[in-house]
């Protein structure tokens, strides 16, 4: 029934080269590099697999789509690359496990190499993938995307590793559970495994998931793209394309990071230059980049976007990138709607990530300063 | 008190000789097949115009872009067996899968996949497949390839299953050099197993080279110390260089953005240094050279080497300049050091940028008669597709669009116009010899890298004070002037995998050489 669907079209390497360029920006320091993905990819189409998109408003109604992505660490799956079929492996069994058969995939995460996870597993399985995602961005849990926030129940899921393990969680009484339960799986398969969850209907999906999210990644990609060949600010051209605002430009002074409970949290400290001169930035992170202060007061806050760039080539850079006198741009991007109701912020919110005593407020488009 | 810096380039080898910041003398000399002779002429040349003492040099510093021209010219590159433990993991991106397709074959395009390496825990993601490792050897020996280059998945927390394939492989192919790749780099799978490899490809190259580097040396009567300039623009010693030639892989570009900010006093600008082969350039800021935040290519290849953002194109003065059909192409072969005999105002038979220049009055070296009788079309064609070649790579490494200068050094400059597009170009005094002049300022740097353990009161801070302090200690007893001294690197990462709280530290400083007093 998706054959009759209206403006699908066919990814090719070019556009693989600018979603590279455009899920970094919106990974937010977090989500992992998408360059082994991209690999992979242009190796899937070089080998000859076919990557189709669907517009999301395209979807029947009764349509059975199925999101994965890959979960654990991202340093990890740089180091220990993937075996390759892990995600179709996740469809067939998740297929079997429900007697049906699945019409598309979709992306759980736009944001850093989780954006190609789910080409990859589509075009082995002979699929179709979905323009839209779950977060519009990058988070640290499986729990913080639209389709958990909204109601979706994502067990039964299946987590495949290199190995050649194929674990089945057939119930969790709370997406929480399921995040609980599914980390501590991915550490015991090496830290680097790809998850599919139960099936979404296509009217659900038309609802809560964030849409455009391949076109618009691919989008931003070959803005950046443009402007370095034109000698423009790759800054500014993300601003653009983005509605973003450059919020300080400065020198990385002090980088703290540990472990805890799985997830990197740190700090990174800014000394400002250019008209930031005296000013000091910090931003909080834990996987992400997650709070911006200035000067001690805070500015933005998850769920909106903070965005660290290479100060002069608006290269995206990664909180493992993070590096003692680096010089960098701090970017904020207003997130998706979805993300900024009151249920969505008790998941995705400052809250969320244990930051209590502070409370979101949309980060401003014009002036300096968004938060008072 | 004098310095000796001499850089060997693919084309020339120059020497400057200087007294605390005072260039004596500079001489080029041109890059001979056997390296020492042209070292020897370059480095005589430039004590006799000094007029000093050879017994009162007291440091030797060396810079070569040798081993990069070799990658980059896929020339003297041996093949290697590139090995990688890691299956059932890492099988759908087999080695050299991101290398262009050229250098793949330089290198014979030997990748063997294993059973093997560890999780990121520690754990054996899969026993070392040892009787694979055997028929990997019968193959090597079969197929005569020189070296081998052994990658584990997390071979940097636990070096244990590379060393032991190591010498599983040596039992049957002990004469062959194996390189692991937790000497090399850091983790991230790819880009160490391409570092290790063509680290690999270049051991008998650099072999050949450090020990023609010593002979000339010797033969000279100088016995002073001798360092090699690595990627930091920090000195190494000889035999580390012996092992690991890839360190050197941006010591070049370092060395000219460094002597082109020394010569000029520029702090901010382009640096063009035009060689015989390779034009390299880069943006200096604050007088340093702009490092790169991400990761650095070389020869089209992804590595994580910590180098200066610097960008490559295979244009030199000694670059073929040839006419196919309708489109003139220039590079990125070069006739290299063989310029002086087979460019035509050298009396030989092969077309060359310095030609072009010649031919059009840019630049007098060589007859001038010899390439009179040359169709102007085709040098206009020629001169055309160089300057766009610049153009291109200036504007790419441009990063606003205010008029900042550009800085044309090396002996290849002459074939830069007087203004790029709306930018101006300045040539220092000694402009040829940029290269040697920065080797000569090289920085002596101290480094601290280990696994401290956070525990009884100690914190981060005092650990990394401790470590920066250590640092600091190493690089003045290595010569550096203390004043000098400032942090490039000061990086933890917590190791989650240790009991003890324990945190890696990995804290470099450099400083300038204490004058002409060390």
């Amino acid at each position: 029934m998706l054959d009759r669907a209206q403006g699908r079209w066919r990814l090719d390497e070019r556009m693989v080269e600018a979603l590279e360029i455009g899920s970094g920006i919106l990974g937010t320091g977090g989500g992992g590099n998408p360059y082994v993905g991209k690999l992979r990819v242009r190796q899937a189409l070089r080998e000859g697999h076919v990557m189709e998109i669907v517009p999301l408003e395209s979807l029947p109604d009764d349509a059975r789509v199925v999101a994965m992505g890959g979960i654990g660490a991202p340093l990890v799956s740089h180091e220990r690359i993937k075996e390759g079929r892990e995600g179709l492996r996740c469809v067939r069994a998740l297929e079997e496990r429900l007697g049906i058969k699945v019409d598309a995939i979709a992306c759980e995460e736009i944001g850093g190499q989780n954006s190609m996870e789910p080409l990859i597993a589509a075009a082995m399985a002979g699929l179709p993938v979905v323009d839209c995602d779950g977060m519009g961005r990058a988070f640290p849990a499986m729990q913080m995307t639209s389709y958990a926030i909204y109601g979706h129940r994502s067990t039964p899921s299946v987590m495949c590793d290199p190995h050649g393990n194929v674990v089945i969680f057939d119930h969790a009484i709370s997406e929480l559970w399921h995040e609980r339960m599914a980390r501590a799986c991915v550490v015991s398969q090496g830290g680097a495994s790809t998850l599919a969850s139960a099936p979404m209907s296509g009217e659900f999906l038309k609802r809560f998931a964030i849409p455009h999210s391949y076109s618009k990644a691919i989008a931003l990609g070959n803005a950046v793209l443009a402007a370095r060949r034109d000698h423009r600010d790759p800054v500014a051209a993300i601003c653009e394309s983005e509605d973003g605002k450059v919020v300080f430009r400065g020198k990385i002074t002090d980088l703290k990071r540990h472990l805890a409970g799985g997830f990197v949290r740190g700090e990174a400290i800014i000394r400002g230059f250019e008209s930031y001169e005296g000013d000091e930035a910090s931003v909080h992170i834990q996987n992400e980049f997650l709070i911006f202060s200035r000067n001690g007061a805070v500015e933005v806050i998850v769920p909106d976007l903070i965005v660290i760039l290479d100060a002069d080539s608006g290269e995206a850079i990664s909180t493992e990138m993070l590096r003692y006198g680096q010089r960098v741009a701090v970017l904020a991007i207003p997130c998706h709607p979805l993300l900024r109701s009151p249920e969505a912020l008790e998941v995705v919110g400052p809250k969320g990530f244990g930051f209590d005593d502070l409370v979101f407020k949309p980060m401003s488009i014009d002036g300096e300063g968004g938060v008072s | 008190m004098y310095r000796l810096g001499i850089d060997v380039g693919g084309t020339n080898t120059d020497a400057v000789i200087m007294q605390d910041r005072n260039v004596l003398s500079g001489v080029k000399a041109s890059t001979t097949e056997d390296v020492t002779s042209g070292v020897l002429e370059a480095m005589e040349a430039a004590i006799a115009k000094a007029g000093v003492d050879r017994a009162k040099i007291t440091n030797v510093m060396i810079g070569t872009t040798h081993f990069t021209n070799a990658v980059i010219e896929r020339r003297h590159i041996n093949p290697v067996a590139a090995i990688r433990l890691g299956l059932p993991a890492t099988a759908c991106l087999p080695p050299m899968v991101d290398w262009p397709d050229d250098l793949r074959e330089a290198v014979g395009g030997h990748g063997y996949l294993v059973r093997g390496g560890y999780e990121f825990d520690g754990r054996e993601l899969a026993a070392l497949d040892l009787d694979e490792i055997d028929r990997i050897a019968d193959d090597i020996n079969a197929k005569r390839i020189g070296a081998v280059a052994i990658t584990s998945v997390f071979g940097p927390i636990n070096t244990k299953m590379e060393e032991e394939a190591r010498a599983r492989l040596q039992k049957k192919c002990p004469d062959i050099p194996v390189v692991l790749s937790s000497e090399i780099g850091r983790i991230g799978l790819l880009e160490r197993e391409s570092a290790a490899i063509m680290n690999a490809s270049l051991l008998k190259l650099s072999a050949r080279t450090v020990d023609a580097f010593a002979n000339a040396l010797r033969s000279a009567g100088l016995d002073c110390p001798f360092f090699i300039t690595q990627n930091d623009g920090t000195l190494m010693g000889a035999d580390v260089v012996k092992r690991f030639p890839v360190l050197t892989f941006a010591s070049g570009p370092t060395n000219s953005m460094r002597g082109a900010a020394f010569l000029t006093g520029v702090r901010d600008g382009i640096v063009v240094d035009i060689g015989g082969t390779t034009t390299d350039i880069g943006s200096l800021q604050h007088g340093f050279p702009r490092q790169a935040a991400t990761v650095v290519d070389i020869g089209g290849v992804r590595t994580n080497f910590r180098m200066p953002d610097v960008f490559s194109i295979g244009l030199g003065g000694g670059s073929l300049v040839r006419q196919k059909r309708d489109a003139v192409t220039v590079g990125p072969q070069s006739v290299g050091y063989r310029i002086t005999k087979e460019a035509l105002v050298f009396g030989g038979d092969t077309l060359t940028t310095t030609d072009v220049a010649v031919a059009r009055g840019e630049a007098s070296v060589g007859d001038a008669s010899k390439v009179a009788d040359l169709d102007p079309a085709l040098l206009d064609a020629a001169r055309e597709e160089m300057t766009r070649m610049l153009e291109r790579a200036i504007e790419r490494t441009r990063l606003s669009p205010d008029p900042i200068p550009v800085i044309a050094v090396g002996g290849g400059s002459i074939l830069m116009p007087d203004r790029i597009g709306d930018l101006e170009v300045i040539r220092p005094e000694n402009f040829a010899v940029a290269n040697a002049v920065g080797a000569a300022i090289a920085q002596i740097s101290g480094e601290v890298d280990r696994i401290f353990s956070l525990e009884k009161g100690l914190t981060r801070e005092i650990c990394l004070k401790q470590a920066e302090d250590e640092a600091r200690d190493k690089a003045i007893k290595s010569g550096a002037d203390a004043a000098t001294i400032e942090t490039i690197e000061r990086e933890d990462v917590p190791l989650a995998y240790l009991p003890g709280n324990a945190t890696r530290i990995h804290v470099k400083v450099v400083g300038e050489m204490g004058g002409g007093h060390a």
